[in-house]
C-alpha cells in the first residue's frame, strides 16, 4: 500500500471532526433545510445533539460494529445525520440512489447484508419491503417522512423521531458504549461504502476509509481555499462520491454550512435563495440552465433581447480575462461594469450564482460554448476530473488556468501516469481500500503499489502539465480502414448543440459512422411553438421533417469540425436517425448518473444500427419501455433514416467548406 | 349490502368506518318541467370514501351541488350529523365543514398558488377588518397561523415548487391539484370532488388517487366523489351509488356495483354472448 501514514493533528474519524466543529464553531449554522417554506437551521451543536440521538437509537435497535445501515432518500440533513450516527455506532452507511428501481435495490441490499435501511419517505419504504423476500436480513426500517405509512405494520418499521426519543431516553444507558465505539475508530476504518453506478454489469461496492475522505477532503479544501463561512446546496444523488465529499467530507473539514432544498422541482428556487459560494453541477444542469435562458430571452422583447445580446459579446471577450487577472483596457472594463449593472449582475442573481467564489463540473465533457458564457458572467467555472475509487479528486484545474478541453492539474497528493495504450492511472491517499466481497476486481484495478486505472484513455499535455482526455479507454476502437475510432469526441460535439441531448455514435470496425440522436424536448418544442408546429408527443416531434433537416443541419456541422482533426476525420457520421424515445435509465440505457450504455444500446437497437448500415431509408421498431411504476409497454415508430454530408478527407478541409 | 350497522362497517383494506355523518332522504330536484334527480335516498359515513357515478346527464353534479348547499331540493331533505339541513346558502354549508372542488377549475387565475390555497382558510379568520387592514395583533396571528396550516397542505401536496407561480400559468392537471389543496386547508370534514381526474393523463390520474388515498388516510377526511374513470371508482371507492337518468339504480360496494344486472345494462352497456 502507497499511503498508510498517519498525520499529526488531523481528526482520525468522521465522528472526530464532527466534535472539533462542535467545539470549535458551535453555534455557526451547519445544515440548512427549507421546510413550510421557512428554511430551518441546525447550529453545529444542534446537529450533533440530533445525530447522536440517532446512534443511541441506533444502539437501541442493536446495531453491531461493521453492520451495514443503508440510507435511501433524497437530501435531507436527518439523512446525512444518519450517516454519521452509523459512523459514531460503528457501523458503515451505504448510501442508496433513490431512484433505483427495486429490483436495484435489492441486489445492493442483497450484496452489503444489510440489517437496517433509513429511508426518506412512504415511496422508498415502500420499494425496501417489495423486495423483503430477496433480502430477509433487513431487520429494522427506518422512515424519516411518516405521510401515508401511518397504517403499515409498525413490527419493523420505524419512524426516525421514534428512534431518537427512544436514543433520547436510552442515553445513559448507552452512553459508554457509543463512547467505546466511537474510540475504537481510526483512519483505517471503513467511512462509508459506495455502489459504483456500474456502466458495465453489476455495481460494485467501493469502500472508502477515514483517510480517504478526510485527507482528500482537506487537500481539495485547501486547493480551493474553502473556509466555515461557505455555503453549498446538496441537491446531488446521496449516493454518489461527489456528494458525499461535498456534504460530509469537506463541510465536516471546514465546517461550512449544507444547505437542503425543499424539493427535487424547488432546487433553482432554493439555489437562487441561498445563493451558495461553493457550487458543483454535471455539465447537464449548466446547460440546462443556459438552454433555458436562451428560450426565455428569445420570448423576452426586442429592447431586453438587444441589450442582452449586446453585453453577452463583449462579455465573453473581456469576462474570463477580469476572472483570470489578465490586464483589460480602460474603457472595456468600464463596458463591462455597466453590462454587469444592467445585465450580468440581475442575470446572475436570477439565476442564483451572483455568489459564487468556486464551481465545479465533471463527469461530461462540457461544451465550450456553454463554460464561455458562465465564464463570460464572471463565474469561476472550473473542471475537474475524478472517480468513486479516487474519493473523487484525480485532477481540477487551478485558479487562472481554466480551458474547456482539458480537466486540470494532478490534485494534491495525487501522481498521475499514462501507459503504453493511453490509458490514464492514478495514486493517491483517496484510493479505496476495495471492492467490498470482490477481490478479484480491486486486483485488476488497482495494482500492489496502489495504482488505479481509471479506463480513460488520455494525455498530459506537455508544456502546461494539464490532463486531456480522450474517451473511455474500452470505448477507443478501430474502423475497418484501421483510423482511429473515438465516439465520445463526435458525441460530445453533437451534444454541444441545444436541440440534441443525447447522441450514441456507432463505427467501431465498420467502413463508416453513424450515430442515434435523441433531441432536447424543452428547445426543440420551444422552437415549434414559436414555429406553430403542432406535436402530440416527444415521437412525433422527434419524426417531424423540420427537425430531422435541423438535426441534419447539426450533424453535417460536427462533420465539418472533426474533419479538421487529423487523428479522428474518419469518425465523421455519414448515416444517422433521431430516436423514437428518450433513452432512459429506468430502460437500462443510460446509468443512473445519465451515461450512455453503449452494449445495451447496440443490443436493444439492433435493428436500427443494422438499417443505419444497410442503406435503407426508414425502419420500422418496436421498443421495450419501463414506466416509473415498473410496469412494462411497448412503443412502435417508422424512423427515418438520412445521410449527411461529410468531408472528404483527402481533400483540404477550407476546400471542402466553401 | 353491507353490513352498515349504526357503528359502521371495516374496509375491505381493515380501514374502519365509523357512524352516518350525511343522509340524502327522497332528495328530488327539479328544474321547471326537467326533473334532474328523482327520489334518491343515500347515506354517507364518517371516513369513507363516496363514488357517485353514472353516463352524462345522469344527475351526478346536481347531486353534488345538493350536499354542497347550492341547490335546494324541492322535495325530500339532508339530515346532517343527526339533524334536518334547513335552507342554506353554499358559505353556510362550507362553514358547517364541507369542502369542494369543481369540475370546471375555479381559482383565481391571476393569483400565485399560495394566494388561492389561502383563500381556502377564510371560514378560519376572525380578526375584524380594521386588525386586517392595519395587520395588527389578532389578524397577523391568524394569518401565521393560516399560512402554516397553507404550507402544511402545499407540502402534503407536493406543490411547493409553484407556491409563488401565478394559477394561470399552471398546466391543467396542477390545477386541479391547488384546487383539492384549497378544499383541504379548510380542514373540512366533508370533502367533495366533482370529477378530480377529468382530462388527466394515466400518470397524473395515478398521482390523483395517491393524494386522495392520502388525504384519507392522514386526515380522515370523508370524501365523496364523481368520477367517469370506472378503473379509478373501483380502486378508489369504499361505496358507490350508480345513477342514471336522475334514479338511483344501485348502491354498495365496488364488487356489488359491478355484478348489479342493472348497472351493467345502464352504464357499462349491455354485455353481449
Amino acid at each position: 500500500m502507497a499511503h498508510t501514514d498517519t498525520p499529526q493533528g488531523v481528526p482520525q474519524s468522521v465522528p472526530a471532526l464532527l466534535a472539533r466543529n462542535v467545539a470549535q464553531f458551535g453555534s455557526k449554522p451547519a445544515y440548512r433545510e427549507k421546510e413550510l417554506g421557512i428554511w430551518q437551521n441546525w447550529t453545529w451543536a444542534e446537529a450533533a445533539e440530533e445525530i447522536d440521538a440517532i446512534a443511541y437509537g441506533l444502539l437501541a435497535l442493536g446495531v453491531n460494529r461493521g453492520d451495514h445501515v443503508a440510507v435511501i432518500g433524497r437530501n435531507r440533513p436527518a439523512l446525512y445525520w444518519s450517516m454519521v450516527a452509523a459512523q459514531k455506532v460503528g457501523a458503515v452507511p451505504v448510501p442508496l440512489y433513490q431512484d433505483a428501481v427495486a429490483e436495484e435495490m435489492a441486489y445492493v441490499l442483497e450484496h452489503c447484508f444489510a440489517r437496517f435501511v433509513i429511508c426518506g419517505d412512504q415511496e422508498q419504504v415502500d420499494k425496501v419491503l417489495e423486495v423483503q423476500g430477496r433480502v430477509p436480513q433487513i431487520e429494522h426500517i427506518i422512515y424519516q417522512d411518516p405521510r401515508g405509512l401511518r397504517k403499515y405494520d409498525h413490527s419493523k418499521l420505524h419512524a426516525l423521531t421514534d428512534v431518537q426519543a427512544e436514543g433520547r431516553a436510552a442515553r445513559d444507558r448507552f452512553a459508554g458504549e457509543l463512547k467505546a465505539r466511537e474510540g475504537e475508530l481510526d483512519f483505517d476504518s471503513t467511512c462509508v461504502m459506495l455502489y459504483t453506478s456500474g456502466t458495465t454489469g453489476k455495481p460494485k461496492g467501493v469502500v472508502l476509509s477515514n483517510r480517504n475522505i478526510i485527507m482528500t477532503s482537506k487537500a481539495s479544501s485547501e486547493f480551493d481555499h474553502l473556509d466555515p463561512h461557505d455555503e453549498v446546496l446538496a441537491y446531488l444523488p446521496m449516493a454518489w462520491v461527489g456528494d458525499f465529499i461535498f456534504s460530509i467530507g469537506q463541510a465536516m473539514w471546514t465546517g461550512f454550512c449544507v444547505n437542503c432544498p425543499e424539493s427535487a422541482d424547488t432546487t433553482l428556487a432554493d439555489l437562487r435563495e441561498i445563493g451558495p459560494t461553493y457550487y458543483f453541477a454535471p455539465p447537464r444542469v449548466f446547460e440546462t440552465l443556459l438552454t433555458s435562458v436562451m428560450i426565455r430571452m428569445e420570448d423576452a422583447g426586442p429592447i431586453k433581447r438587444r441589450l442582452f445580446h449586446y453585453f453577452l459579446e463583449h462579455a465573453k471577450v473581456v469576462g474570463p480575462k477580469l476572472l483570470d487577472g489578465k490586464s483589460v483596457g480602460g474603457m472595456d472594463k468600464l463596458k463591462y461594469q455597466l453590462g454587469n449593472l444592467l445585465m450580468i449582475g440581475p442575470l446572475k442573481n436570477a439565476l442564483g450564482l451572483t455568489r459564487i467564489r468556486v464551481g465545479y463540473t465533471a463527469g461530461e465533457a462540457i461544451g465550450p460554448e456553454i463554460f464561455d458564457f458562465y465564464r463570460a458572467l464572471g463565474i469561476n467555472l472550473k473542471q475537474l476530473y475524478g472517480q468513486t475509487e479516487a474519493s473523487v479528486f484525480i485532477t481540477q484545474q487551478p485558479d487562472n488556468e481554466v480551458r474547456p478541453d482539458t480537466v486540470g492539474v494532478p490534485s494534491p497528493g495525487v501522481e498521475l501516469r499514462i501507459d503504453d495504450t493511453g490509458e490514464v492511472y492514478y495514486r493517491s491517499p483517496g484510493v479505496f481500500v476495495e471492492y467490498y466481497k470482490n477481490p478479484e476486481s480491486t486486483a485488476s484495478t488497482k495494482d500492489p503499489e496502489g495504482w488505479v486505472a481509471t479506463g480513460d484513455a488520455g494525455f498530459i499535455e506537455p508544456d502546461t502539465g494539464h490532463l486531456r482526455i480522450i474517451d473511455r479507454a474500452k470505448d477507443v476502437g478501430k474502423m475497418a480502414d484501421g483510423s482511429l475510432f473515438a465516439p465520445k469526441y463526435v458525441e460530445n460535439k453533437l451534444k454541444f448543440f441545444p436541440n440534441i441531448l443525447e447522441a450514441v455514435v456507432f463505427g467501431n470496425g465498420r467502413d463508416y459512422c453513424t450515430a442515434f440522436i435523441n433531441i432536447d424536448l424543452t428547445a426543440v418544442g420551444n422552437w415549434a411553438e414559436r414555429n406553430n408546429i403542432a406535436y402530440a408527443s416527444y415521437q412525433e416531434l422527434a419524426g417531424h421533417p423540420r427537425v430531422l433537416a435541423t438535426i441534419q443541419g447539426h450533424v453535417e456541422e460536427v462533420n465539418r469540425s472533426v474533419a479538421g482533426d487529423e487523428m479522428l476525420s474518419g469518425c465523421q457520421v455519414h448515416r444517422f436517425l433521431v430516436l423514437h424515445k428518450e433513452l432512459d435509465a429506468d430502460d437500462g440505457e443510460l446509468t443512473r448518473t445519465r451515461k450512455v450504455r453503449r452494449r445495451i444500446i447496440e443490443e436493444k437497437f439492433h435493428d436500427l444500427i443494422d438499417a443505419l448500415y444497410s442503406g435503407k431509408t426508414s425502419q420500422y421498431t418496436e421498443t421495450e419501455v419501463t414506466y416509473e411504476d415498473g410496469r412494462k409497454g411497448k412503443i412502435s415508430a417508422t424512423l427515418e433514416i438520412r445521410d449527411a454530408a461529410t468531408v472528404d478527407v483527402g481533400a483540404p478541409a477550407k476546400v471542402a467548406a466553401e | 349490502m353491507l353490513d352498515s350497522t349504526e357503528e359502521g362497517y371495516v374496509t375491505a383494506d381493515g380501514r374502519q368506518i365509523g357512524g352516518v355523518v350525511m343522509e340524502m332522504r327522497n332528495i328530488t330536484l327539479r328544474f321547471g318541467g326537467v326533473v334532474a334527480i328523482k327520489d334518491i335516498s343515500f347515506d354517507i359515513r364518517e371516513g369513507e370514501i363516496r363514488a357517485i357515478i353514472g353516463p352524462n346527464g345522469a344527475g351526478k353534479s346536481s347531486m353534488l351541488n345538493v350536499i354542497s348547499g347550492f341547490y335546494n331540493p324541492q322535495e325530500g331533505e339532508v339530515i346532517y350529523r343527526g339533524s334536518k339541513r334547513p335552507q342554506m346558502r353554499p358559505f353556510q354549508v362550507a362553514r358547517q365543514g364541507i369542502a369542494r372542488t369543481f369540475q370546471n377549475i375555479a381559482l383565481f387565475e391571476g393569483m400565485t398558488v399560495l394566494d388561492n390555497v389561502m383563500t381556502g382558510r377564510l371560514n378560519h379568520m376572525k380578526a375584524s377588518l380594521l386588525d386586517q387592514a392595519f395587520w395588527w395583533g389578532k389578524a397577523q396571528r391568524e394569518e401565521v397561523a393560516n399560512r402554516q396550516k397553507a404550507e402544511e397542505i402545499i407540502d402534503f401536496l407536493e406543490i411547493q415548487h409553484i407556491r409563488k407561480t401565478p394559477v394561470g400559468r399552471l398546466p391543467y392537471g396542477l390545477k386541479k391539484r391547488v384546487e383539492l389543496a384549497r378544499a383541504l386547508v379548510s380542514e373540512p370534514s366533508i370533502l367533495l370532488l366533482d370529477e378530480p381526474m377529468a382530462g388527466m393523463n394515466v400518470e397524473e390520474k395515478e398521482d390523483m388517487s395517491r393524494f386522495i388515498l392520502d388525504v384519507n388516510d392522514e386526515y380522515g377526511t370523508t370524501i365523496v366523489l364523481i368520477e367517469h374513470d370506472m378503473g379509478v371508482v373501483m380502486d378508489l371507492s369504499d361505496r358507490v351509488v350508480v345513477m342514471d337518468y336522475g334514479k338511483k339504480i344501485g348502491d354498495g360496494t365496488p364488487t356489488e356495483v359491478r355484478s348489479n344486472q342493472e348497472v351493467i345494462d345502464a352504464y357499462l352497456g349491455v354485455a353481449h354472448d
